[in-house]
């Protein structure tokens, strides 16, 4: 018969474990993935990693300016994943967020370019309700045909990110200013129609606002009300949904409108906001990072607001150590992938622990 | 019986899972040419023990000797490499595969189907079974499939065999059939070990019970030396009476009726032939069959879940009224105000979200109440206390995710949530599946509850010395045809289960 040595560990499940042990194994992960990317930033580059790191956070906080637009870009990203989030608690995986976004940008665009000559009072109204419809309308077609036709969403939602890019590659020809440059420049700069209204002087605080609006609200609808229920309940079981009457598709198709009602309105303070322009990588691949931020805060809307800020202050902190040091702008996603490794990885710890078998433990003795 | 011949040892084995103790220092010992029934209510560790044993999980204390000789089993792998080989409540066969395909799947070394089918029908031929190398595992009936999966184990030479609830998806005659099997195979010197909650098995079957509780091993005896009341007795740790009530109907009157009701699956296939029956206020009506003959097509018809191809299903309101429930869906059948309860098989994908804790999963009936946006999240709180309390469920609070509940815990949820919104019809679909002698009792009681206050309840069973003692009258069931209706009370078990399997119970071969 043949013989096995007992294995040194095994993974055991933990039980519930209070709140201050997850995030001391999470604060645990954090210090160690700066120790990570500390050691290979000296190894790689032969730089102080200290100043690498100093430079990391100079680029989030080093201005006024930069701080801002740290905000800017989290607010940006969160709007996005709050987005999704409702389709993904449905288990619908929504990653059109993109094409969405861009639905709502160009129906910005087209209202400020086509109206220029109106008030603003006429514009800013049509230009939030045609960029919803449009990015309602780019989420509900994959969600009907789903509903119908059981159609897979991931593949739908995708492949019409690729049909808003083009529409609006090709409208960029056709608004092109000045003539031959197959750009769309700044739409109405010296008239401001269809341009959002600062608040205090600044251009970022609106977009701002809105985004903290929706995260609360956000919040509210997935937690409190009938239909973030039944989203849960589709989520969860569609046969439990179906066998307490709930109408599924009914449920499905409501719940993109409203995911792609979202990514519109961010279109809307993408190029209304702050751009005040067009092209086709104004929403910056938002669409996609927006489906880590929403699973890394567990579908809720409140973490959501630390993954996307985490997100963007690794994204701005990379890009700053590339012009700083002359450094690849790799080098900085680098890093910026030792981090996510870590945090990830301390939700295996956070669930589960390894134990050392009874063997191991003579062995030491 | 002699120390040495133990053909499996397992001692001081522990196993937790999170704060949970599964296992608590277990001694047990399984002896060749025997067969040990393992007796415990849902949670006690039976199956848990039983996995340690096969490779499925590894102890975190204790030590396993397998014929004196102390082992490490850390997968099924090493488990078969030690002769053990367990089948598992769930069939892990490839559908598409045939029996031969199936059994020699995963081994290692040359691919020869036909040296196998030999040894196969050897192994057959030896023991009893009835099986077709070469039949597709899609044709064969639940009971074939058990029988590949025995055969597949004792291929890999496995003379300790371990069978989880291996008969509660079998027919009356089926299982007869599985235990002249496992008796050949124990006068064979194999060490067997069944998993089961029928007490009336353990005393035809077992040379030898043990039995857990809570985790710990209370003790072992003969079989012959004990009966059902003491063993049942010792799993719960009092005394209990295992009688199941039946009080007499009250004031019957018809409640539904359906009338030639026709259902074909997706894929065409006749479900329910042309079913026609009543279903009384005050009286359970219970509904017997093989399992597949139709009896979930004919209670989801009802509830509104299964589209239908001919028939009709009427509810009887207390004035008399006639309301067709076909092609109502369960929404509209509530609007209606139409008062039915359903308690469905498959509890954790239907009838309850097992992610959602307590309180959500009693919201599911009622959140749609009230006006407003919001849901109410205080009434089904309040509920879910009371489902706690009157029905004694074992949960650390009404804040834990159905699913970490025991078998018989979520079942009493799903009841109690149930039977809260006050229904007029209650159909319930192996309602005590799984559950040990005690919960099953605390079941029965609450329907024989919801019958005296007049409701109308259909119970699918599976267990026919259950459904010949609770039922007022039962519909047999036979390929989706109504075989026949019995009264409950007087019919004869073998008769029912020969309806089961022929049409009006006549040998007409």
């Amino acid at each position: 018969m043949h013989k096995n040595r007992e294995p040194l560990f095994h993974i055991v499940k933990r039980g519930d474990m209070p709140w201050y042990f997850s995030w001391g194994v999470r604060a645990v992960a954090i210090a160690l993935a700066l120790i990570c990317s500390a050691v290979i930033t000296m190894l790689v580059t032969s730089e102080n990693p200290i100043q690498i790191f100093a430079t990391i956070i100079d680029g989030s906080f080093g201005s006024e300016r930069k701080f801002m637009i740290l905000l800017q870009n989290t607010a940006m990203l969160l709007c996005i994943a709050l987005a999704l989030t409702p389709a993904f608690k449905m288990r619908f995986w929504n990653i059109g967020g993109e094409g969405q976004a861009l639905a709502g940008a160009l129906a910005s665009a087209a209202c400020m370019i086509l109206m220029k000559d109106q008030s603003n009072l006429l514009v800013i109204p049509c230009m939030v309700l045609t960029s919803i419809l449009a990015g309602a309308l780019w989420g509900a077609i994959p969600a009907f045909f789903k509903a119908k036709f059981g159609t897979n969403e991931t593949l739908f939602t995708l492949m019409m990110n690729y049909v808003a890019i083009q529409l609006v590659a090709y409208f960029s020809v056709v608004w092109e200013n000045p003539k031959g440059s197959g750009t769309i420049g700044v739409i109405n700069p010296m008239t401001k129609v269809g341009w959002l209204p600062e608040i205090l002087g600044n251009k970022y605080a609106l977009n701002i606002l809105i985004v903290a609006v929706l995260t609360v609200g956000m919040y509210i609808y997935l937690k409190y009300t009938k239909q973030g229920y039944e989203i849960s309940v589709v989520g969860e079981s569609e046969r439990t949904a179906r066998y307490i009457g709930i109408k599924v598709e009914k449920v499905v198709i409501r719940t993109m409108l409203i995911s792609g009602a979202i990514c519109g309105l961010a279109g809307l303070l993408l190029v209304g906001g702050t751009n005040h322009t067009l092209n086709s990588s104004i929403v910056d691949g938002r669409g996609f990072t927006a489906v880590m931020v929403s699973w890394l805060g567990k579908f809720n809307p409140i973490w959501m607001v630390l993954t996307s800020f985490l997100l963007v202050f690794l994204g701005r902190g990379a890009g700053e150590i590339a012009t700083d040091f002359g450094l690849n702008a790799s080098f900085g996603d680098i890093l910026t992938g030792v981090i996510l490794f870590f945090i990830i990885g301390s939700e295996f710890f956070i669930n589960y622990k390894i134990c050392r078998t009874k063997s191991a433990k003579k062995e030491e003795k | 019986m002699d120390i040495n011949l133990a053909a499996v040892k397992m001692r001081n084995i522990t196993k937790r899972f999170g704060s949970v103790l599964a296992n608590d220092r277990v001694w047990l010992n399984i002896y060749k040419g025997e067969i040990l029934a393992l007796l415990g209510e849902n949670g006690s560790g039976k199956t848990t023990l039983m996995n340690m044993l096969s490779g499925i999980y590894f102890p975190d204390e204790g030590d396993i000797y397998i014929n004196d000789e102390k082992v490490v089993i850390r997968s099924p792998k090493d488990a078969f490499a030690h002769g053990i080989g367990m089948i598992h409540q769930h069939f892990k066969l490839v559908d598409v595969l045939t029996a031969t395909e199936n059994i020699v799947l995963g081994l290692e070394g040359k691919l020869d189907l036909k040296t196998a089918a030999q040894k196969i029908r050897q192994i057959c031929d030896a023991y009893g079974f009835d099986v077709d190398p070469d039949q597709k595992v899609y044709d064969m009936s639940v009971s074939q499939k058990q029988t590949v999966e025995i055969v597949k184990v004792l291929f890999r030479g496995a003379d300790i065999l371990i069978l989880d609830e291996p008969t509660a998806v079998l027919t009356p005659q089926e299982t007869d059939k599985l235990f002249a099997v496992l008796r050949n195979m124990r006068d064979d010197g194999k060490a067997i070990v069944i998993i089961t909650h029928k007490m009336h098995e353990v005393e035809s079957l077992s040379d030898r019970v043990a039995v857990l509780r809570q985790g710990q091993f209370v003790g072992d005896m003969p079989t012959k030396d004990t009966n059902a009341q003491d063993m049942t007795n010792m799993m719960v740790g009092y005394p209990v009476s295992l009688n199941i009530n039946r009080p007499d109907p009250v004031d019957p009157k018809p409640r539904i009726e359906v009338k030639n009701l026709t259902v074909r699956s997706i894929d065409g296939i006749l479900k329910l032939d042309d079913v026609s029956f009543t279903a009384m206020s005050g009286e359970i009506l219970g509904v017997a069959g093989i399992s597949g003959s139709g009896q979930k097509e004919l209670l989801e018809a009802i509830a509104g879940l299964q589209p239908v191809e001919g028939g009709s299903i009427c509810y009887v309101d207390d004035d008399g009224t006639h309301d067709e429930l076909l092609g109502k869906d369960p929404l509209s059948i509530a609007e209606k105000g139409i008062a039915l309860s359903f308690v469905p098989e498959d509890r954790l994908g239907m009838g309850l979200v097992g992610e959602m804790n307590l309180s959500d999963n009693m919201m599911l009936r009622s959140f749609r109440k009230g006006k407003g946006f919001f849901t109410d999240r205080k009434s089904p709180r309040r509920l879910a206390k009371q489902v706690v309390e009157e029905l004694n469920v074992k949960t650390p609070n009404i804040e834990t995710p159905v699913r970490k509940l025991s078998g018989g815990n979520v079942q009493k949820v799903l009841v109690g949530r149930e039977i809260a919104s006050a229904p007029k019809v209650l159909l319930t679909a192996y309602a005590v599946r799984g559950l040990d002698i005690n919960s099953s009792h605390t079941i029965y009681d609450l329907i024989n509850q919801q019958k005296q206050k007049g409701i109308a309840v259909i119970y699918v069973g599976e267990d026919l010395d259950v459904l010949l003692e609770l039922c007022d009258r039962i519909l047999v069931l036979c390929a989706g045809k109504v075989s026949g209706i019995v009264p409950g009370r007087g019919a004869k078990k073998r008769d029912v289960g020969m309806m089961m399997t022929r049409l009006g119970g006549k040998d007409n071969a």
